[in-house]
């Protein structure tokens, strides 16, 4: 029984426990999303997120804990952002071809995603911060959080936000654009992209490789354009 | 892949210091971004170096959001009792972006003429 003990109090604090328990939580996710025929609904990331947290409470692990091993993982996301650079070079002459309906689809999806989230949370009876830190939700998370800081929000209620848009947007985008049978790869990514930043390009990598790259434009253009949007909406509120 | 991860850092890094010396509002690997993208315009060469690298990280970007998305769920409490309604915010949001996004490329693609017969 102490060996358990002492074996378990050294698992615990060491980072290879949950290090090893996130890419396995990801690949039963992928392994799920598979078995599920594909079906959106079984995100990959949902499903890991889920398995996790079940785990960490099952355990009593505390999320910085958890993160001393995961944030190895997280690390990753960095040089990810700028690996995005490669599809971007390699479909280069397609993005210029189509600079017009990027911009206009830019500037089209940013002001929806801000101001219909506003418009139905404030219609619903959410005021102050949480409505303020919902406004920046489609922007990529560091960029968001800054936002939200910025304009009084809560940089931390964001962050749930920001992820919950993720998600959302990563299982409906397949689905809807199916049904509406748009099969041009450039617009379906680049809706992804300003709609649900890195969650939804990182869907739109493992459908197709154009969607990924024009979604990778899709989030990088729409940072930029939250941080201008946000401030001077929020003054308004 | 060293090679690669080794300029995919440097390139973050550069960005880093370049966003915090500057005291810009975007993060440092949204402008290493640029940066790579910029240098690849004067080295195509370098496309070489970096895309195995590069492939690899982004047909596993999801895994890559695991951490956060588990730092999201002790902290689903605090939407409160204004839950419900956020979460109807946020999918209809997400709904209409994505309509009004891909309606209007696709418009403007119409008025431009910029068809693309490699994904039709």
């Amino acid at each position: 029984m102490n060996d358990i003990t002492g074996l378990w109090s050294y698992l615990s604090q060491e980072p290879l426990l949950w290090l090893t328990a996130t890419i396995l939580a990801y690949l039963a996710g992928d392994a799920a999303f598979r078995a599920a025929g594909r079906r959106p609904l079984v995100n990959p990331v949902l499903v890991a997120v889920v398995i996790l947290a079940l785990l960490l409470w099952i355990s009593r692990t505390p999320y910085q804990t958890y993160f001393k091993g995961a944030q190895f993982v997280h690390f990753m996301l960095g040089p990810a952002t700028v690996a995005l650079a490669v599809p971007l070079w390699t479909n280069a002459a397609r993005v210029r071809r189509t600079l017009l309906p990027i911009a206009a689809a830019l500037v089209a999806g940013s002001l929806t995603a801000i101001l219909s989230a506003l418009g139905v949370a404030a219609a619903l009876g959410v005021r102050g911060e949480a409505l303020l830190s919902l406004a920046p939700k489609s922007a990529t998370a560091p960029v968001a959080l800054g936002i939200s800081e910025q304009i009084g929000g809560s940089p931390t209620l964001t962050a749930v936000l920001v992820i919950l848009t993720g998600i959302t947007g990563a299982i409906v985008v397949t689905p809807l654009m199916d049904a509406l049978r748009v099969r041009d790869w450039r617009a379906r990514g680049f809706a992804v992209g300003v709609a649900s930043h890195g969650i939804g390009t990182a869907r739109a990598f493992q459908v197709n490789e154009t969607a990924g790259a024009f979604a990778g434009i899709g989030m990088g253009l729409n940072a930029l354009l939250t941080a201008i949007l946000v401030p001077l909406i929020a003054g308004w509120l | 892949m060293v090679a690669g991860l080794a300029i995919l850092l440097s390139f973050q890094l550069a960005g880093e210091i370049a966003s915090r010396a500057l005291g810009l509002p975007v993060p440092g690997p949204v402008l290493g971004l640029g940066l790579l993208l910029a240098a690849l315009a004067l080295l195509p060469d370098l496309a070489e170096r970096v895309a195995p690298t590069a492939r690899v990280l982004l047909a596993n970007l999801s895994l890559l959001f695991v951490p956060a998305g588990v730092g999201v769920v002790g902290h689903l409490d605090r939407l409160g009792e204004d839950g419900v309604a956020i979460f109807a915010a946020i999918l209809v949001s997400t709904v209409l972006a994505l309509l009004v996004a891909v309606g209007t490329f696709l418009a403007v693609r119409r008025l431009v003429g910029a068809e693309d017969g490699e994904s039709q």
